[in-house]
């Protein structure tokens, strides 16, 4: 592989970490959903920058999958789930930006640490591929945690799958198969989601999980 | 490919899946799943007979066929209380038939993921199973849509789906440690192809991957810190459901964790997984006994024992050797048929009382006696006295790993002993107390409780040699 190939790959790689850096301080629930089209956009280019590099054509498949159902069939879906929800002027409030990201700092240090060591044996590309699919997958934990909006919790899910989606392409001839029924198992996921949502509404006049906490089976 | 009995189990709860999605009318529905259920059982006894020939996506061995048969038969007679069940939320009203259609789908749907799981070769096929499983329990936990139902399942599906994230990222990474050794393609998947290999992975990928699969389908097991979900979707969902959890995808999800833990064993410079499942499996013990004292809603009691014997299953297959081996798949059986007897009749008592409120049921051995003495003998099985099958098996585990580790046992022993003292409180109060609550009799199936309890007391008393030899095989395979 030629130095070129390789640090394109790296690039694409790191922007998908960037992008979920970004993610992690969006206030607004629609530029949120907007950084999220551009992540999925990210992995999309980046799946298939693999498919060239290693010669595999059915990872083509799986970067249009990306680019269909994540960067644009998902965020559009959700865009009017939360117009027609009545949210899209809220404002959520994240807990403590700057903390936030010194604590997704820490996590992507980590994943490099623990991913470097354990696979010196691994060509180059795969190693650096998992370290940022490892990165990606913990600022989705991060960005689950810090947010009380169930809408962006989903949204922190699925760049969360994203992650898993870099790591299974940088593994390379990982079976078509195994791709597609993940593609087919999130998007399933998402209708439950869409149902979720509208449920959580219908019951609770808010998104806000906290009102979901009030509820709790033992606190009455 | 022919049709063999391994493609039959997968292949009936799928078409009575879709059958019962547009069949309207849920007499028949009921009926319908119940003979589905029956042909599943059926199916996966004859496994016994004729052996179908693992290929590289289905896999028969002894271990995944006591899963199955175990899986098919309560899932059987789970649909024939769940028959009367649902009668009774149609009278009251919780359920519309509507919903009940959608019901009895997802019913068989998670047969057939479970199914699926179990005899996947293919790891990945096993995640895409293990997740479709959780996705449909997650529709069945929010059925009622009340805010609890919602709130439960909003829990069980977040902390469900990211557990299932890491378990992927844990079968990514074992795929890119078998790939030097196996090449690329499907057979960097296959189970089989892995376990003959793993001497030569890479074992530092190979214990990161495990970190994550623990964590990750751990999370399903419900082993404590990871048990959140837990609780809420036990309690909040229709019962049928809260025995199928407790008595089956607890399982399932266990059998994944058993899978890679057998091929971790071939690889001798890896981690050895035992002492990670031991600790976590005592930490759960600890953790769900006490939590038992303070418990005011009956399901989310129960649903803290289920935390408690996963527990225990786990700290046996942990301890690992043939004897806490067979301990652990004796006490797996032996939880799986108790708890599902126990949430049959919590799901008929909470129906007659109309409440799950531990202080809003009482004296149920006056009012209801069938019921509550039914109920009665379930939890004395539960807490592990004898002569019950329970006893037994925890005596195993308790006997094989003294001389090992004697402090290991002396800890789990005391969380036994906690938690039989709380059940022993809480459900005092529900049975000899001051009688409360509605008293209109029952309209209950009690033959499903009765057989699970029935074949609970036979294995204590007498366990036949055919079982014994069979439990054996798959606890050498264990190792």
């Amino acid at each position: 592989m030629s130095s070129l190939q390789f640090d394109i790959a790296h690039l694409l790689a790191g922007s998908l970490v960037l992008a979920s850096f970004m993610m992690l301080y969006q206030d607004r629930l629609y530029a949120l959903l907007n950084v999220y089209a551009l992540h999925a956009g990210v992995l999309a280019l980046s799946v298939a920058w693999q498919a060239y590099v290693q010669q595999a054509p059915h990872l083509y498949i799986t970067a249009l999958i990306a680019l269909a159902f994540k960067a644009i069939i998902i965020p559009v879906a959700l865009h009017r789930i939360i117009k027609r929800l009545g949210i899209h002027r809220e404002i959520e409030n994240v807990i403590g930006v700057g903390l936030t990201m010194m604590a997704g700092i820490g996590l992507v240090a980590l994943s490099m640490v623990v991913m470097l060591r354990v696979t010196p044996g691994a060509d180059a590309l795969a190693r650096e591929d998992l370290a940022f699919a490892l990165s990606v997958v913990l600022l989705g934990l991060l960005i689950m945690v810090t947010r009380r909006n169930a809408v962006s919790q989903v949204v922190g899910f699925m760049s969360l799958e994203n992650g898993l989606v870099l790591a299974a392409t940088g593994a390379k001839g990982m079976p078509l198969v195994v791709e597609i029924s993940v593609a087919f198992s999130v998007l399933i996921a998402f209708i439950v989601i869409g149902i979720f949502l509208f449920r959580i509404r219908e019951r609770f006049d808010s998104v806000d999980v906290q009102a979901l906490d009030r509820f709790r089976g033992e606190r009455r | 490919m022919t049709l063999d009995a391994l493609g039959a189990i997968l292949l009936i709860p799928t078409i009575s899946a879709a059958l019962l999605a547009i069949l309207p009318g849920y007499m028949l529905a009921a009926r319908l799943n119940i003979a589905a259920a029956l042909a599943t059982f059926l199916t996966s006894l004859s496994l016994f007979v004729i052996e179908p020939t693992s290929g590289q996506y289905l896999l028969l061995d002894d271990l995944n066929k006591v899963f199955i048969v175990l899986t098919t038969f309560i899932g059987f007679t789970t649909s024939v209380f769940s028959a009367s069940y649902i009668h009774h939320e149609i009278e009251t009203g919780r359920l519309t038939p509507a919903f009940l259609r959608f019901y009895h789908a997802m019913y068989q749907m998670l047969m057939f993921a479970m199914n699926l799981a179990l005899v996947a070769n293919n790891i990945g096929l096993m995640w895409v199973a293990v997740e479709v499983a959780t996705l449909t329990t997650v529709l069945m936990v929010g059925i009622y849509r009340t805010h609890e139902a919602l709130e439960a399942a909003w829990k069980y599906f977040i902390l469900g789906s990211v557990g299932i994230a890491l378990a992927l990222f844990g079968t990514i990474l074992v795929y890119m440690a078998a790939r030097p050794a196996v090449g690329e393609g499907l057979d960097g998947m296959v189970w089989t192809v892995l376990v003959k290999h793993a001497a030569q992975f890479d074992p530092a990928l190979l214990n990161v991957a495990f970190v994550f699969l623990l964590l990750g389908y751990g999370t399903k097991v419900g082993l404590a810190p990871l048990h959140a979900w837990l609780p809420d979707a036990h309690a909040e969902g229709p019962t049928p459901i809260s025995a199928v959890l407790s008595g089956l995808l607890l399982n399932v999800a266990l059998y994944a964790l058993l899978r890679f833990k057998m091929m971790l064993a071939v690889n001798s410079e890896a981690i050895a997984p035992g002492p990670l499942m031991v600790t976590m499996g005592l930490i759960s013990v600890i953790f769900a006994a006490l939590m038992l004292y303070r418990r005011r809603d009956i399901k989310r009691m129960f649903a803290y024992s289920s935390i408690e014997h996963m527990g225990i299953i786990v700290f046996a297959f942990g301890m690992g050797g043939p004897l806490a081996n067979f301990a652990g798949l004796l006490h797996m059986a032996m939880h799986s048929l108790t708890k599902s007897a126990i949430f049959f009749a919590v799901g008929h008592i909470a129906q007659v009382k109309g409440t799950q409120k531990i202080a809003d049921i009482g004296g149920l051995t006056t009012t209801n006696p069938v019921l509550g003495w039914g109920l009665m003998l379930g939890v004395i099985a539960i807490v592990g006295l004898p002569p019950l099958g329970i006893f037994m098996s925890e005596f195993l585990v308790v006997s094989s790993t003294f001389a090992r580790a004697p402090w290991l046992t002396v800890i789990l022993v005391l969380g036994i002993i906690i938690a039989l003292g709380g059940l022993f409180l809480r459900v005092g109060v529900v049975m000899f107390g001051e009688p409360k609550g509605k008293t209109a009799p029952a309209e209950a199936s009690y033959v499903p409780m009765f057989t699970h309890l029935g074949l609970v007391l036979m294995a204590g008393i007498y366990l036949p040699p055919v079982l014994v030899t069979g439990f054996q095989n798959v606890a050498k395979l264990l190792g």
